[in-house]
């Protein structure tokens, strides 16, 4: 069974995924950075490979996947950073690009490449459903590899349907219509839009993503899905007070609120 | 017509609608609502009033009895530049505000390269009422200066894109971002034959306007339909494509697809997209892309803002697999060069992009009785500062020719 199937069979609540991009803030930053994340006890890692062009992602990522890329980060590399990682953490490990730098390095070969790296599971926001299935599915299973799909808040109530059955593993909710790392749309207008899925009583997982970034809003989508994933807050945390343990330590228990949150108090 | 879209919006290999899912329910809709649109009477009936009585059209087909005869050929421009707002964008803007509007959509959004499809969306927004914001890459703003306030005056907000190289590319992002982020009530109108499945075949079909009237124009003046070669400027290949669309089953003439080499297409400084790049996926299409090894969409570099795209769009990229089109490339010099032949010549002062199709005739050596059409997509007025500095650089006679 599929890591990821596997962990929601035995957890389904106040789920915390952190997504990071590799080769930032240092080319070779990325072993460290799972492993500490991993001992944070957060429950799942998203691992950005990075593009030239994210076109699904606001500044903080976009920066990042610049800096990764000067750094010199590319997918052979990373691949061979995440050799033997599977010896120091057990949780699921899933990767995030787009489909240029995949389709280059080839969609079979990336598949097989996911699986000898422990991978379990990826995220490719410009290649829909349609296309998935049509073209790739097959590599995917014969590597045993999730595709996670997408929803937003105007994605049709047949489509979402539509989503579920095609999904294993998980499906990420996007929280708002938005690009990453910006907060949109009423607390109001969120809160409908997470309880209409909720009804909808899918029968895959959900975690909700983008805009997530201090506990309030990680509580807020926990009340609704599965748990959440944040990206651009941890990005940005990394950028500005780097990446050692304490620091990692210290802003996955802000965001699990058990901490003083004045701590990290936003400008 | 054998060179076609099928249903699930590719051409071959390439096209398709390689989207993230918030863009779904737009790009849907217009799917779902494009042919019906297009083929719709009050629609048609619409659309041509407005290409005819407020761009002008049909543009003049002109024969060029003096750059004939120094070339040595039968040379017809097909006269874009002398549309409303000075190139063949305004052709599809207008087309698809209309289709924005029949939509319901309150705002606009566009990319822009060299101010040409900014201010042809900017004028036609004007025209309709509706609000328009404009993407546009920060050194394409520097470079393209006059038309950035033209698309001011218009009442567009011009949005500077300062990502990547700042041009095209970055510009486009950005308005799939904005589109992202405003998913009701905004309408993307995209500035060439590139995007997400329909947009290539929506564009290719509202610029073939162009193709339509060259072959009712080059009858009346030559008795025969058909020449022998049409010429024109690749950048996304809205132009191109307009101008071969009615031509692509009659397979004696010769459809030639000029890109931007830049600086020459060994100096890392192109834009020659067929000869640079290979198959890969930008901005919701799969097609022909300037890349690294690692997938890694590289900068394009060309004198001609409307030309400094790391892709074609799809159709054209399929066409010139199948070898329907002939893909030739020219430097920023020899289009430089062409743009004050043509000048000199003809008392035509054409855009740096039409300029590349332009240098093409010095390049082949066409036949005495050959009959070819140049696409004149644009004219040269955003391009004064380009081609001042160029001619303070050379000596006092050799722009003269
Ligand atoms: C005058 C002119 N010609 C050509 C182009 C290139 O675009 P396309 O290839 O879509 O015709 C542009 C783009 O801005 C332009 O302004």
């Amino acid at each position: 069974m599929n890591r990821i199937d596997k962990f929601f069979k035995n957890k389904r609540k106040d789920i915390l995924s952190i997504y990071f991009t590799a080769g930032y803030p240092h080319l070779d930053s990325t072993a460290g950075i799972i492993r500490k994340l991993a001992s944070a006890g957060v429950d799942m890692i998203e691992i950005g490979i990075p593009f030239s062009d994210p076109l699904a992602d606001g500044p903080v990522i976009q920066y990042s996947n610049s800096v990764a890329l000067k750094n010199g980060m590319n997918l052979k590399l990373l691949f061979r950073q995440l050799r033997g990682i599977r010896k120091y953490i057990d949780i699921p490990l899933v990767l995030m690009s787009y489909c240029n730098p995949i389709l280059s390095y080839g969609m079979e070969k990336f598949c097989r490449s996911c699986n000898s790296a422990g991978i379990d599971g990826v995220i490719i926001p410009d290649l829909p459903p349609e296309l998935y299935v049509k073209e790739f599915k097959s590599f995917f299973t014969v590597h045993n590899l999730i595709n996670i799909m997408m929803i937003s808040p105007q994605t049709a109530l047949n489509r979402i349907r539509e989503i579920d059955k095609l999904s294993t593993g998980f499906i990420y909710m996007v929280s708002s219509s938005s690009i990453t790392g910006v907060k949109k749309g009423s607390l109001k207008e969120q809160t409908e839009y997470f309880s209409k899925i909720k009804k909808m009583k899918l029968k895959n997982p959900a975690l909700i993503g983008f805009g997530i970034s201090d506990p309030e809003s990680f509580k807020h989508a926990c009340n609704f899905a599965d748990g959440a994933i944040v990206g651009s807050a941890f990005v940005k945390v990394l950028g500005q007070e780097g990446e050692n343990a304490g620091t990692i330590r210290k802003f996955i228990r802000y965001l699990r609120n058990k901490i003083n949150v004045s701590n990290y108090e936003k400008n | 017509m054998k060179y076609k879209v099928n249903k699930k919006g590719f051409y071959g290999e390439f096209g398709g609608a390689w989207i993230p899912e918030m863009m779904y329910p737009n790009i849907k809709e217009l799917r779902d609502n494009y042919l019906k649109i297009l083929g719709n009477n009050e629609f048609n009936k619409t659309f041509s009033s407005l290409l005819n009585d407020y761009a002008g059209r049909p543009s003049p087909l002109y024969h060029a009895k003096r750059l004939s005869s120094f070339y040595n050929t039968n040379i017809f421009l097909k006269r874009e530049d002398l549309n409303h707002t000075g190139a063949h964008k305004i052709n599809n803007t207008i087309g698809q505000i209309l289709i924005a509007q029949r939509l319901g959509k309150t705002r606009i959004i566009a990319e822009t390269g060299a101010g040409q499809h900014g201010v042809a969306t900017a004028t036609v927004c004007a025209l309709t009422g509706l609000k328009c914001t404009i993407y546009m890459g920060k050194l394409d703003i520097e470079r393209q200066k006059p038309n950035v306030l033209r698309m001011k005056m218009l009442g567009a907000e011009v949005v500077p894109a300062l990502s990547g190289n700042m041009t095209l590319k970055d510009a486009t992002n950005e308005a799939m971002r904005d589109w992202i982020n405003n998913p009701i009530g905004t309408y993307y109108l995209i500035g060439s034959a590139v995007g997400p499945h329909p947009y290539p075949d929506l564009v290719a079909k509202l610029q073939s306007v162009i193709s339509r009237e060259i072959k009712w124009q080059l009858k009346e003046k030559t008795g025969k339909i058909d020449p022998d070669y049409i010429i024109a400027c690749v950048g996304g290949g809205s132009n191109a494509l307009g101008s071969f669309y009615h031509y692509l089953n009659r397979k004696h003439v010769k459809l030639v697809a000029v890109e931007a080499a830049g600086k020459g297409i060994d100096t890392n400084e192109s834009a020659a997209t067929t000869v640079l790049g290979r198959t890969g996926v930008i901005h919701g299409s799969k097609t022909v892309l300037m890349q690294n090894d690692d997938g890694q969409i590289t900068e394009p570099y060309s004198i001609s803002a409307g030309l400094d795209y790391p892709g074609i769009g799809p159709f054209l990229a399929y066409l010139g697999k199948s070898g329907r089109v002939i893909f030739e490339n020219i430097t920023d010099n020899e289009a430089l060069k062409a743009a004050f032949t043509l000048t000199h010549l003809e008392g035509i002062i054409p855009a740096l992009e039409p300029s590349h199709a332009l240098a093409l005739l010095g390049k082949v050596k066409f036949r005495k009785n050959d009959v070819i059409v140049v696409t004149l997509s644009g004219r040269g007025d955003k391009d004064m500062a380009a081609y001042i500095s160029y001619l303070e650089k050379q000596q006092p006679d050799e722009t003269r020719i």
